[in-house]
């Protein structure tokens, strides 16, 4: 079978349903596929208040904002169609990409696409890093939070990140003992309001540490934790014993990128952004015109943020098959002006380096 | 069920759901319908799921989400089937892999 459509959008994140909602709204046919059983992306898994801009939904939870994405995909149901457990497998010549799902493989046509995959967690190398009971920290987010199951009794943190830091949080929540949180920094990494939660509730805070070895043969029993020094190079004789039965691995996401790679969209390393990202313009255009992309998968950033380049590539997409529009052009200038404000605090210094670099790049800086 | 099971939650909410029996290395266990094989197992205290092909190491599932393969098995006689996107059906059969899995001829 195939389907063709006019906009075509890869991964239902907040990214993905917003670039789909202003497309379709716009009025342009459009198509969205996500490979799990429910849209929303990271945000189905986040129970705490988001941060943000408090346009766009900052202080509600991330699972009441994915439902509010989702509502406002309804309202525009007769021109968009959504398709779960699909996964898009490969971009071909001619405007053409395949769709897969349990039931059968399909091919779509379509006039833009826009990628919004999101991000991969990082793994980290130590000795017995593959035993069962180490988890990443989605992992640890999706079988406690969308399927109810803790991932066990007693768990060892590995990273102070803010991802770090609210998934302890979480499993503090959902009844499990956070029995230490190990950060090779000497300062904890996350905003302030997410470590003072967890200092207020007695987690003891390994920083200048990192792990050298998960103890156990057949899954998790423990961990040898040891102190690092300004190299991060261990401090011999400075190892410590500590019984958990599993371990979370929160160090960091790198963006989502074989599709881009596969369309032949130029690639570009950023560390600020997590790692390789196609070069795009200020529309969300990588260097192949037929694709846009949005969110993480453009680099590591935050919920609102991707919903507002979401709304950009919409809009822009929109204009590819239907020419011009006053009605595009302004949300594409509110969505830029909001960005500006949202990275223009101290927390998105980095950021603000990345996104100049890639923009550079493409001269547009 | 099982205590790894979230009894209470102060901000969600876990709905009613049916309950199924399988089984694993033909072993009679119960789980949740619809929910991922890789949850319903780890719920009944199963966390190994498959064997590494060369150094024979213990391996569990990794992301949940269905990008790493950390967590294949053999359900129903199909191998490699990752089992944290795989929803529970009533009488599945899951099997341990070891490696790449056997097919029979
Ligand atoms: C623990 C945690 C806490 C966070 N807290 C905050 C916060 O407080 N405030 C904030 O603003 N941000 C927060 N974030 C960040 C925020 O969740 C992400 O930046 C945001 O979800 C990125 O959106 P996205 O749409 O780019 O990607 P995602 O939300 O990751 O969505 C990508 C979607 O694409 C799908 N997909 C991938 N590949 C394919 C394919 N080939 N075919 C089909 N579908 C595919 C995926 O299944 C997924 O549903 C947090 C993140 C985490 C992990
Ligand atoms: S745990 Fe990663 S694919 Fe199943």
């Amino acid at each position: 079978m195939s389907r063709n459509t006019e906009v075509f959008v890869i991964g239902g994140g907040p990214a993905g349903l917003s670039a789909a909602h202003v497309a379709a709204k716009l009025g342009a046919t459009t198509l969205l596929v996500d490979d799990s059983a429910r849209v929303g992306g990271q945000l189905i898994k986040q129970t705490h208040r988001f941060f943000g801009s408090s346009n766009r939904d900052a202080g509600i939870r991330g699972i009441t904002i994915a439902d509010k994405l989702q509502q406002d995909v309804k309202e525009v149901s007769d021109r968009l169609t959504v398709l779960e457990n699909t996964a898009a497998v490969g971009f071909y010549h001619n405007k053409e990409a395949g769709i897969l799902s349990q039931k059968a493989y399909e091919r779509v046509t379509y006039q833009t696409a826009i990628v919004c995959t999101g991000a991969t967690e990082n793994s980290l190398t130590f000795e017995n890093n593959d035993l069962p009971g180490i988890y990443g920290a989605g992992g640890v987010q999706t079988l406690m939070n969308v399927h109810g199951i803790k991932p066990g009794q007693k768990i060892l943190m590995i990273g102070s990140g803010n991802i770090g830091l609210i998934v302890s949080y979480q499993l503090i929540q959902a009844g499990v003992e956070v029995v230490g949180l190990v950060e090779g920094m000497p300062t904890i990494g996350g905003y302030l309001v997410h470590a003072s939660k967890i200092r207020r509730l007695g987690v003891p805070i390994y920083t200048s540490h990192t792990i050298l070895k998960a103890l156990g043969t057949e899954g998790v029993e423990g961990a040898i934790l040891s102190r690092v020094d300004e190299k991060f190079q261990p401090v011999p004789n400075t190892e410590l014993e500590i019984k958990c039965d599993c371990i979370c691995l929160a160090v960091g996401l790198t963006p989502l990128i074989d599709l881009f790679q596969q369309a032949q969209c130029r690639m570009v390393h950023v560390g600020e952004l997590g790692g390789l990202v196609p070069l795009h313009d200020s529309s969300m255009r990588t260097t192949n015109p037929e694709i846009f992309v949005a969110g993480d998968a453009s680099g590591i950033e935050e919920a609102t943020t991707a919903i507002l380049a979401g709304r950009i590539a919409g809009a822009r997409a929109y204009e590819a098959t239907h020419g011009k529009s006053a009605q595009a052009e302004a949300i594409v200038a509110e969505a830029r002006e909001e960005l500006r404000t949202l990275r223009s605090g101290s927390t998105g210094e980095r950021i603000r380096w990345g996104r100049e670099r890639v923009l550079k790049e493409v001269g547009e800086c | 069920m099982t205590s790894l099971r979230i009894e209470h939650h102060p901000v969600l909410n876990f709905p009613e759901r049916k309950i199924v029996n399988f089984y694993f290395e033909g072993k009679q266990y119960q789980g949740y319908e619809g929910e991922p094989v890789a949850a319903a197992l780890h719920a009944a205290g199963i966390r190994t799921l498959r064997r590494s092909p060369q150094k024979d190491r213990a391996r569990g599932f990794f992301c949940a989400i269905g990008r790493c393969s950390s967590c294949i098995m053999e359900i129903d006689g199909q191998i490699n089937t990752m089992t944290c996107i795989t929803p529970l059906a009533e009488g599945m059969h899951v099997k341990m892999q070891k490696g790449h899995g056997h097919i029979e001829p």
